[in-house]
């Protein structure tokens, strides 16, 4: 918890030392146009197809007025012409903006009418802007919190050392005292009657009793480890495996709390939840090329952005010319969640019929960062939640007669699964 | 005291000069156990380089590395798709409607597919008129992944490119056009408007083409009487469901005649309603599916028959022809004939006999009777092929005249009697490209093969019947390097267009009318405007026709009949057919629905013959059959032959199958049987034969060898019509009673049962309802259920030991006598221990012949579950008794507790095991499984789910959209392959259901009902018109 705080404090501290340098550089800047309502209207209206510097759909757009003026001579009202209506322009028979149009595969820019002088203005202002040069990461190792709880680990070491220092104390404290009565004793003359002793194991071994308990016990004992063990043959709860793609679930359904249902679309009508195809993934990644949010020493920015460069190469995207090379390779995920073949599981009948979550059996994926099996997925937890789960029965014309039905025979309003016969082998097993 | 008698144990014992016996004294065998041929050669043994040592070391090793293996799961991989295509949903399965035109048979189908992989052929509902799928149908889907396919055409067995073929073909194809040599187009029938016009556009480019059209069971006479008659080449056309009297000669219209898909007409007619149903009366020589549907068989030797339908003729019609038939045989055609006066416009005649004689007094005898179930509307286009220019073919390639052969979808070197002929005359031509789909008999002679896609991976049409037209779309990308006949001939003649476009534009100009193509393709069906214009012109003319016809025809006929000694009969067996899909186990597993036989084909005699020949069907101690071969000589053509005598078989006629006995082109398991085309001489399916007795002793797979119910009443409620009509049902749906306290108390009583019954009222209560009047034993649903419910094939050994898996069995009963009464009766009255052999062989002669389709009967109170000692099989609520395979631990006694012999033990695993190599042997194979249903393992019992799989999809489904199930919804893989209608399935707690009116019809009973495990499926007692005139 402590390193997270720590964290955010270095990204705060960041942000202020951001603002800070844009606000001198904007007092640099000689342009007539607001740089920072500027920022606002490129990300509301230029953001999906421009990039400031990267070409995407559109050419890349930092100080694209200098540019033009110096390859092509054009000025500022050009450039308002061009976003106002680039069909037009490019109809009249503009050079230039038929070479544009031409480069960029002839998909013409939408027009924005909407868009008044002024606010090209701004957006010029923001383009014009130096790029920033990413601060030095101040990474400092997050090391006091460990240390805390290293201390803490320590203290209770400590403790424990106390203690069997006192034990060993009291230990010799006794043999001590032992030792000097004895002595006392050979001193006045008693004389201390020697008993014969039978070691331990032997009165152990006589006892015939004792002896019957301690097999039982033992007996007993290995018999629920042994069953222990064998319970958990074939049960992968925890599986962690380590995928092609480091795909993190946390950036996605908990950072960008993207709907799971987005990507695992089939969930809702089919019997699975579907791997997504690449063509999902790129419907956002072709605009997302790099990873801005959190990261930590392990994840840095740049192994999330090699990770997006594999999703690129496997879908055969070309980043650079932003088009497809037609040279793709699916991605041969693991995969984690296995039912055996002989059980029939179907998700839209718990996705979309009885409303489930999909929380409730693949626990809190949104926050992690490598997807782990969450349940056991053995018969008894499945067994274990139609026992105990109302079905869903409202507004649903299905179970309107079954319900009726079942509420009265069983005197109750709502229905487990078990009533309704979800507990039957055949439901799942065929 | 000392006794004299002697104990044996068997009977060889009893021989005193034998001397296994005395050999059996002194040794344990009897046969010197053979460890001198391993052990006696010390050379070799020294030279072998696995000592002991080594042996045991390997031993150690791989149980070592196989327990460690063991410790680590298995990591599964899943690998979507980069750019999922918009109609697939993993999980989800799509129907595409497509359309067979094999050349054998033609159907419109529905396609499953999941995951863009066809796994299951069905029914497609919107295209009756088409004829249903059958069995060969249903199973045509393990032809797209039989591992044996050509997979890249080849030159002379070495694989080259398209571009190659192409070019060397185009080139000698130019160089013949020059020098003036024919070019010859062999192909199949294939009714598809699109190909006839490429064929006429390469006939024009190429110049000197012919375009032979060759059947391998040919319909030719058929095809010469009905142009004669009408003009048109094509085949009559039927349709049952109208007809009150039909009497066959020797058709085996349940089965391929006509190319079949009269099943599901006829099977309209039989259902008794309002006290009437159609009287089916069959003249045959061997025991038909048609037959053994009859209310009335009469066994006739192929010579016999023709007189008997030119008498028919002469009473029906007229005039007079000579000939002598047995005094009962010209009673019952005169019965018939009397019979088919009385129906007039709804009786019907037809004949299977190949003579063109034999078909023109037929179209007659319907065309007098002004037969309204003679459908002259729509005559059958399916079958195309004239057996004179075959042979002139064959006769013009010996010489040498032919420059050119280009073979599609036939298979001559196999099919063809003279097929000796074909291959010298193939040697003589200068080119020869086979179209093929399998290196076969034919193909592996060619110069070039062209390999085919299957007509699941292309595109196509047909007019099965005319003004019924069929489209055929893929439902997969081609698996291999394959091109399609049409597609290829269209780059010959240098059209740059592919067939699908050629196909629409076909279309587009002479069928579709303005109507959209799309729509077409979808329902893969399209009915044509020409249908029903040519109904009103035919209507119009049928009146004018008043002459009497002149009965030269059934004097010819009368005439040609000559007796011989012993007439063979070749027919196609329903799971085989013509043998284009030899390789199919499915197919091969298949037992004969007459026979129960299954992997092989067979010489079917009558008991009086083999008896006459001292052939003999024995079984032997593992409970198998074995019989004789024989050796059937035709004409100098001798093949040796194993026999099995067929009851009802008539005295002096044999019956075989064609479709067997392949040998190139298919794994070593599927080639069983003999080639009778060898016999089909001059495409005569009846050849005089003589048959004699030579060693040996064939071991038979089949699977039923008790042919008699013994008299028990409750397998197969059997009644007349009249009996129907007038009495009441407790008189022939008779409730057997139970005893108790030496009273019989009906099974219904509380007493009478010792399970506790279970709540099914509320949700699905499914039952299943089986009309044993509909249902003709086809067999359909049998390959159905395979494919639905990953059935595995076991082989021929297997099945011998009744280790056959089928799920659904159609059970086969003769009885001998008239009624399953009198049989009853006759075992009362008859001393003890004489009836059963005396049923079993009286039997014999003419039985009347039943089929039960047999599958678990899903008991609400079921002897299974009460004996399994893990609860692996289970009731529900909704009626399917459940079976949780990975809870069975293989006891078996479920199935000993069974009284229906339903239940099938795995006693091997049969998929990736190489001693099942059949198609889920390879991962081509694997491809048609069903996804949805789990593939079973060594050692567990399986058994007929009531394809729970099915039911609980359209439960979701109504779920999904949050409404209630329509009635018509939940289906069976076997009530939705039945195309006659037999099977209705459904759930009893929606009162609005087909399935109640069954449960409530009089003529519900279930099987073996006295043993009070009231099932969930029943049966409709069968009914027999014997009403005689």
């Amino acid at each position: 918890m402590r390193q997270v705080t720590h964290c955010r404090l270095n990204m705060g501290f960041l942000r202020l030392s951001l603002i800070i340098l844009l606000a001198f550089s904007t007092s640099l800047s000689a342009q007539e146009g607001d740089p920072a309502k500027g920022k606002s209207l490129f990300n509301a209206n230029c953001a999906a197809c421009h990039q400031l510097d990267k070409k995407m759909t559109g050419p890349a757009l930092r100080n694209i007025e200098e540019r033009i003026a110096n390859d092509a001579g054009l000025d500022r009202e050009w450039i308002y012409a061009w976003i106002h209506n680039s069909a037009g322009v490019i109809k009249s028979g503009d050079a230039y903006a038929n070479k544009i149009y031409n480069e960029y595969g002839q998909t013409a820019m939408t027009a924005f009418p909407q868009l008044s002088n002024k606010d090209i203005d701004d957006i010029l202002a923001y383009t014009a802007q130096k790029k920033e040069e990413p601060a030095p990461a101040a990474a400092q190792p997050a090391t006091t919190g460990n240390q805390n709880q290293d201390g803490f680990a320590i203290s209770n070491d400590l403790i424990l050392g106390a203690l069997g220092i006192l034990f060993l104390l009291l230990a010799i404290g006794l043999y001590m005292v032992n030792k000097t009565l004895r002595r006392f004793a050979a001193v006045k003359g008693i004389d201390l009657p020697e008993t014969q002793r039978t070691p331990l194991w032997k009165a152990f071994a006589q006892n015939q009793f004792l002896v019957l308990v301690t097999v039982i016990f033992l007996l007993l004992s290995s018999a629920y480890f042994v069953y222990g063990y064998l319970m958990q043959i074939g049960v992968d709860q925890g599986y962690q495996p380590v995928q092609p793609i480091h795909f993190s679930h946390k950036i996605h359904a908990g950072d960008n709390a993207i709907d799971c249902k987005y990507c695992h679309s089939s969930a809702r009508v089919s019997k699975t939840s579907g791997i997504p195809s690449l063509n999902v993934c790129m419907n956002c990644h072709k605009s997302i090329y790099e990873y801005k949010g959190e990261t930590s020493l392990e994840y840095s920015k740049e192994f999330y952005d090699g990770e997006i460069k594999k999703l690129y190469a496997a879908a055969g995207w070309d980043d650079a010319n932003q088009q497809y090379t037609g040279e793709s390779t699916p991605v041969k995920w693991v995969r984690i969640h296995n039912l055996p073949d002989f059980v029939y599981f179907n998700h839209s009948q718990h996705v979309t019929v009885a409303g489930v979550e999909c929380q409730t059996c693949h626990g809190p994926v949104q926050e992690m960062e490598i997807v782990q099996q969450f349940a056991p997925l053995t018969m008894g937890w499945c067994i274990d939640c139609h026992r105990t789960t109302n079905v869903k029965m409202k507004d649903n014309g299905y179970y309107k007669k079954i319900h009726e039905e079942l509420s009265k025979k069983y005197g109750v309003d709502e229905l487990t699964e078990a009533q309704m016969g979800g507990l039957e082998c055949g439901k799942c097993h065929y | 005291m000392s006794s004299n008698k002697k104990y044996w144990k068997s009977v060889e014992e009893l021989n005193e000069n034998s001397s296994i016996v005395e050999a059996l004294k002194q040794n344990e065998f009897v046969e010197e156990i053979p460890t001198d041929e391993f052990l006696g050669n010390k050379d070799s043994l020294r030279a072998s380089s696995t000592t002991r040592r080594d042996f045991l070391k390997y031993v150690g090793f791989s149980t070592a590395a196989v327990s460690l293996a063991a410790c680590e799961g298995p990591v599964i991989k899943s690998i979507p798709y980069v750019v999922q295509p918009e109609e697939i949903i993993p999980g989800v399965a799509n129907y595409y409607a497509t359309t067979i035109a094999d050349g054998y048979d033609f159907a419109s189908v529905l396609v499953k597919t999941r995951e863009g992989r066809p796994i299951k052929i069905e029914r497609n509902t919107l295209a009756l008129a088409n004829g249903g799928a059958n069995a060969r149908v249903n199973a045509s889907i393990l032809g797209l992944y039989d591992s044996l396919r050509v997979q890249n055409p080849k030159k002379e067995g070495s694989v080259i490119s398209w571009d190659e073929l192409d070019t060397d073909v185009i080139n000698k194809l130019n160089s013949l056009k020059e020098s003036g040599k024919e070019i010859v187009l062999l192909t199949q029938t294939f009714a598809s408007p699109s190909t006839s016009r490429l064929i006429a556009e390469f006939k024009e480019q190429y110049g000197n083409v012919r375009h032979v059209v060759y059947d391998a069971v040919s319909e030719s006479s058929t095809l010469d009487a009905y142009q004669a008659k009408y003009g048109e080449r094509a085949l009559p056309n039927y349709d049952f469901s109208k007809a009150e009297t039909i009497v066959s000669i020797g058709a085996d219209f349940l089965g391929d005649w006509q190319g079949g898909g009269f099943d599901s007409g006829y099977s309209k007619s039989r259902i008794p309603q309002n006290g009437k149903m159609s009287r089916h009366i069959q003249f045959e020589s061997n025991m038909s599916l048609t037959g053994a549907n009859a209310d009335k068989r009469v066994p006739l030797t192929p010579s016999e028959q023709k007189i008997a339908l030119a008498k028919l003729y002469s009473y029906v019609v007229g005039g007079s022809v000579t000939g002598n038939l047995p005094e009962a045989v010209e009673e019952a055609v005169k019965k018939a004939a009397s019979q088919l006066k009385r129906a007039g416009s709804k009786g019907v005649v037809v004949t299977g006999i190949q003579d063109f004689n034999a078909q023109t007094v037929v179209l007659e005898i319907n065309e007098y009777l002004n037969s309204k179930v003679f459908d002259k509307a729509t005559p059958i286009k399916s079958r195309q092929g004239s057996d004179k220019a075959v042979m002139t073919l064959v006769a013009d390639m010996k010489a040498g005249k032919v420059g050119a052969i280009i073979m599609n979808g036939v298979n001559p070197l196999y099919t063809l009697p003279n097929a000796s002929d074909f291959a010298e005359g193939l040697k003589n031509t200068e080119l020869s490209v086979a179209f093929s789909m399998k290196e076969d008999e034919t193909s592996a002679e060619a110069q070039y093969i062209a390999a085919t896609p299957h007509y699941l991976e292309s595109w196509g049409d047909a007019e099965i019947k005319k003004g019924h037209f069929g489209l055929t779309q893929p439902t997969i990308r081609p698996l291999f390097n394959t091109r399609q006949f049409q597609e290829t001939l269209l780059k010959w003649i240098g059209k740059d267009i592919s067939y699908h476009d050629y196909i629409k534009d076909t279309w587009g100009t002479s069928i579709l009318n303005g109507n959209p193509f799309n729509q077409a393709l979808h329902d893969g069906v399209f009915v044509g405007a020409i249908a029903t214009e040519t109904e009103d012109t035919t209507t119009a003319s049928n009146e004018g026709e008043a002459e009497t016809p002149s009965g030269d025809a059934a004097r010819a006929l009368a005439a040609s009949a000559k007796s011989a000694p012993l007439e063979l009969t070749l027919y196609t067996k329903i799971g085989m057919g013509d043998g284009q899909q030899a390789n199919n186990p499915w197919l091969q597993e298949f037992p004969d629905p007459i026979t129960r036989t299954s992997w092989d084909n067979y010489l079917t005699i009558s008991k009086f013959d083999a008896d006459a020949l001292n052939l003999e069907n024995k079984h032997v101690s593992n409970g198998a059959l074995n019989g004789s071969y024989a050796n059937v000589t035709v004409n100098g053509v001798t093949l040796k032959v194993p026999v099995i005598i067929q009851p009802g078989q008539a005295k002096g006629s044999v019956g075989l199958a064609l479709g067997y006995g392949r040998t190139s082109g298919l794994k070593d398991e599927m080639k069983t049987g003999v080639n009778a085309y060898k016999l089909y001489q001059n495409f005569d399916n009846i050849q005089d034969v003589t048959v004699e007795l030579t060693f040996g002793e064939h071991e038979f797979a089949c699977v039923q060898l008790q042919n008699t119910m013994v008299g028990r009443g409750d397998i197969i409620k059997e009644t007349t019509l009249e009996i129907f009509n007038t009495e009441h049902k407790e008189h022939w749906n008779e409730k057997e009673g139970v005893s108790y306290d030496h009273n019989e108390i009906a099974t219904t009583d509380k007493n009478a049962d010792i399970w506790l019954g279970y709540d099914t009222s509320i949700g699905h209560h499914f039952n299943l309802s089986i009309d044993l009047n509909a249902c003709t034993g086809c067999g359909a649903c049998v390959i159905a259920c395979h494919s639905e419910n990953n059935v595995p094939v076991v082989g021929k050994e297997e099945v011998r030991k009744f280790r056959d898996m089928h799920w659904l069995r159609i059970d086969r009963y003769y009885s001998s006598n008239d009624t399953f009464k009198q049989e009853q009766e006759d075992l009362e009255n008859l001393p003890a221990f004489e009836p059963y052999t005396r049923i079993e062989t009286q039997s014999y002669d003419n039985p009347e012949v039943a089929f039960q389709p047999v599958m678990c009967q899903h008991c609400n109170h079921a002897p299974c579950e009460t004996v399994c000692p893990v609860a692996a099989t289970s009731h529900s609520r909704q009626g399917q008794n459940h079976m949780a395979y990975n809870r069975c631990v293989g006891t078996r006694y479920c199935a000993n507790n069974c009284p229906y012999k339903v239940r099938r033990f795995n006693w091997f695993l049969y998929n990736e095991n190489d001693e099942f190599d059949y198609y889920m042997n390879d991962d081509l194979g694997r491809m048609v499984l069903n996804p949805d249903v789990v593939v079973r393992s060594r050692g567990v019992m399986e058994k007929c789910s009531m394809c729970i799989q099915k039911t609980q999809k359209t439960i979701l489904d109504a779920k999904r959209d949050g409404r209630e199930v329509k009635d018509g919804e939940f289906q069976t893989a076997c009530s939705a392959a039945c195309n006659n209608g037999a099977m209705v399935f459904g759930d009893v707690n929606n009162k609005d259901s087909k399935i109640v009116e069954k449960v409530q019809d009089d003529r519900m009973y279930h099987l073996l009902e006295s043993v009070g495990t009231k099932p969930n499926v029943m049966y409709q007692v069968k009914v027999k018109n014997t009403t005689e005139s």
